[in-house]
């Protein structure tokens, strides 16, 4: 019995003397600021940066090698703090948010086959170019929702996705996975959209959709400035956003929305109450 | 002759439904108004358009160029006058560049086509003549045939199938070929075994179609060749699966037939491989069962590529009720239609229709872990397991469960109580997995 404890607690005692050498021995260095880094990023570890974590990329500017802006997710107050760590001059970046450029539902826009297979838009999109008969509407089966790591994205009920302006923070996640490109980055302080995504002509497009851009001019008749049209789908001209709304009463399809006025029937989000930065633009 | 049929593990019996159609001879399909010749129409890249509107082709004329090695020609099926070359609906369920030929009835063929003659017949001119003809695997693979006849030298092959399983249920394409055509597929039997260089050569067939047996039974009776029965069990013509039931090898995961020294060949490309060689005449026309409970009269019916299936469903007297669902191919393996506009292509075996009240469009449900999926799958990986890893993307350790080894027979999800679409699942990891394995 005695041999036992005397024997078992030799071992323990020389095994932790071996860690603490150990220890000291091979100890890797950590900069100091890393640590300061990592609590000033926001912990969210959705890759955004191009690195697999927030720690990843707090080392990674901790050496000098990134910058901080690499952090959409984090806003304007990270990247000041950040760049104070740092001692360097913070470089500010238009704020971004994504905004699905679509609202042909399944109740506005037609199917061209009926779907029962996996729930995802990229399996869905494999089979003859998805079961939406519009080639660049939303599918609604929802792969960005699941790809977005601040649940900022919904699907309605009618199956359309839509993006809460306040909680996306631009990591632009959701635009890699989506199989249609109907997904685009805008600047946060936009809130008038021209919201489709179908290049076809206005005849073809009126066959499948209730609310598709028909390219008939009158939006850019109304505004001038705010809007361009280019191979038959209009969109609004972001660096003059603040004159867009002239036109959202005039188009005849209802395909340009304020989201201040609401987003896309069937949405669960409060309607944006004010613009996220300054509107004048 | 006692002969124990053979067969493989797992695989399943759905009911064969072959009745309606299998007694009816083969049936000419009249000339359509309209021939659209898609550019692809096989595996590899699609062929180059040669011909402009306006133009007026002959019968076998080539209307499109064969691109790179892994790629062949494709001809009109008909002579007319070429009236657009543009996008068409192809059976994929895309729009897809096709060339587009007004019949002028006269049906006039090329008069520069010639066979080869008995002294002719080196393996490289067989091989370049197959291309020349646009000869692809007719069991519904398209992969071109005269490249599955280039083995490369360190991969010997000393045992030909030819595949008259026809274990997809309604169709009976293959079974009125061997009784009408023997003659015709066993002469490209012969092709291809001078091409291997004298391979041992079994015909499988599956034991439903006792007639078929008898007859090609009847014409091998003077040769070596060997006629096997096969269990009646899908997928008994897959290929592995054929192979390990007719030889007991088996091809390694991730390997083809020829890594376990065997070619397998569809019944109709062996006759379409002697059609080629004897008379120079391209694959232009093909048999389709034109079947299922949404048409008025099931018929075998000899159709010219390019044919819209809407054509085809005249020919059979018409739709019987409201369609509910169209699938070029078989039921297992053929793809869903969403547009009649569709032309007949070289894979195609049989056009099925099912009305609304035949398709049952239950949702899924969640994995009652009956193992069903585990033991039909002929590759014998757990469809079940594995599909649960590719739902959260963990699409790394599905490969370590031998997703790639998937040969997408649909066993597992036929059988699924739950209406989980497995095989759509496995699709999409093997697609990943694929897509990694590029970028890496
Ligand atoms: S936005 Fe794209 S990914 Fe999201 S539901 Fe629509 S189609 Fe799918
Ligand atoms: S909506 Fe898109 S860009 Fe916005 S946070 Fe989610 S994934 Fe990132
Ligand atoms: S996992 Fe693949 S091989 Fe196995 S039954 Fe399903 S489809 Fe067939
Ligand atoms: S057959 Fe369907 S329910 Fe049964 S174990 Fe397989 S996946 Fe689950």
């Amino acid at each position: 019995m005695l041999e036992a404890i005397v024997s078992l607690g030799g071992i323990g005692l020389s095994a932790a003397i071996l860690l603490g050498l150990a220890s000291k021995k091979f100890a890797v260095e950590v900069d100091p600021r890393e640590l300061e880094i990592l609590d000033a990023l926001p912990g969210a570890n959705c890759g955004a940066c191009g690195f697999p974590g927030c720690a990843g990329f707090a080392r990674a500017l901790a050496e000098g090698k990134v910058d901080p802006a690499a952090c959409t997710p984090g806003g304007q107050a990270t990247i000041e703090r950040l760049a104070s760590i740092l001692g360097v001059s913070a470089k500010l970046r238009e704020p971004e948010v994504a905004v699905v450029i679509c609202q042909g539902d399944r109740v506005k826009a037609k199917d061209k086959y009926r779907y029962l297979g996996v729930e995802d838009c990229n399996a869905a999109q494999k089979l003859a170019d998805g079961p939406k008969a519009c080639p660049g509407g939303c599918l609604g089966l929802g792969s960005c929702v699941r790809a977005c790591p601040f649940g900022a994205i919904e699907i309605t009920k009618q199956g359309l996705a839509v993006i809460s302006r306040e909680k996306c923070t631009g990591c632009t996640k959701c635009i890699a996975v989506c199989p249609r490109q109907v997904i685009r980055m805008v600047p946060a302080s936009a809130t008038v959209h021209v919201l489709c995504n179908s290049h076809d002509k206005g005849a073809v497009v009126r066959k499948y959709c209730q609310v598709g851009c028909i390219a008939c001019q009158i939006c850019k008749k109304a505004a001038p400035e705010a809007y361009v049209i280019e191979d038959f789908l209009a969109r609004v001209v972001y660096a003059h956003h603040g004159q867009a709304a002239p036109a959202i009463e005039k188009c005849p399809t209802h395909c340009i929305r304020d989201f201040i006025a609401g987003y896309p029937e069937g949405s669960t989000f409060a309607p944006s109450i004010v613009p996220t930065s300054d509107e004048a633009a | 002759m006692s002969r124990k049929p053979k067969t493989f593990h797992g695989g399943l019996h759905p009911p064969d439904s072959k009745a309606a159609s299998a007694d009816k001879a083969v049936e000419i399909c009249p000339l359509p108004d309209e021939i659209i010749i898609p550019l692809s129409q096989h595996i590899g890249a699609p062929a180059e358009p040669c011909v402009a509107v306006g133009d007026s082709v002959c019968r076998g004329q080539v209307v499109g160029e064969a691109r790179g090695f892994v790629s062949v020609p494709v001809h009109a099926s008909t002579s007319g006058e070429v009236v657009a070359v543009e996008a068409r609906p192809h059976p994929s369920g895309r729009d897809l560049p096709a060339v587009v030929i007004r019949p002028d009835g006269r049906d006039q063929w090329c008069d520069d086509l010639r066979g080869l003659g008995e002294d002719e017949l080196a393996a490289e001119s067989v091989r370049n003549k197959l291309c020349a003809c646009g000869i692809v695997g007719l069991g519904g693979a398209t992969f071109p045939t005269h490249v599955k006849l280039s083995p490369p030298p360190e991969k010997p092959i000393d045992t030909l199938i030819i595949n008259g399983a026809e274990c997809e249920p309604y169709l009976t394409t293959d079974y009125r070929l061997m009784l009408e055509d023997p003659e015709q597929i066993l002469d490209g039997v012969r092709l291809f075994a001078g091409v291997l260089g004298r391979p041992r050569i079994f015909i499988g067939i599956e034991e439903n179609k006792p007639a078929a047996i008898k007859v090609i039974d009847a014409a091998c009776a003077s040769s070596d060749i060997e006629v096997v029965p096969l269990r009646v069990k899908y997928p008994q013509g897959a290929e592995k699966q054929l192979i390990y039931a007719i030889t007991g090898r088996e091809v390694p995961s991730g390997g083809l037939p020829m890594d376990a020294g065997v070619l397998v060949q569809n019944v109709r490309t062996a006759a379409a491989v002697s059609v080629a060689v004897r008379t120079g005449q391209p694959l232009i026309e093909q048999v389709l069962t034109v079947t299922g409970p949404g048409v008025a009269e099931p018929k075998n019916l000899r159709v010219r590529i390019g044919t819209p299936l809407r054509h085809l469903i005249d020919a059979c007297g018409g739709f019987n009720g409201e369609p509910g669902k169209i699938i070029l191919g078989g039921p297992m393996m053929g793809t869903a239609q969403l547009s009649l506009d569709v032309p007949v292509t070289r894979g195609a075996g049989g056009l099925l229709i099912f009305r609304q009240e035949d398709v049952d469009p239950r949702p899924e449900g969640p994995c009652i872990r009956c193992g069903r999926c585990v033991s039909v799958c002929p590759a014998r990986i757990l469809p079940t397991t594995i599909v649960a890893y590719a739902r959260n993307d963990q699409v790394e350790t599905a490969e370590t469960l031998g997703v790639l080894d998937c040969i997408e027979c649909g066993c597992c999800t036929y059988i699924c109580p739950s209406m989980i679409p497995l095989v759509q699942f496995i699709r999409q990891a093997k697609g990943a997995i694929m897509a990694q394995k590029r970028n890496a």
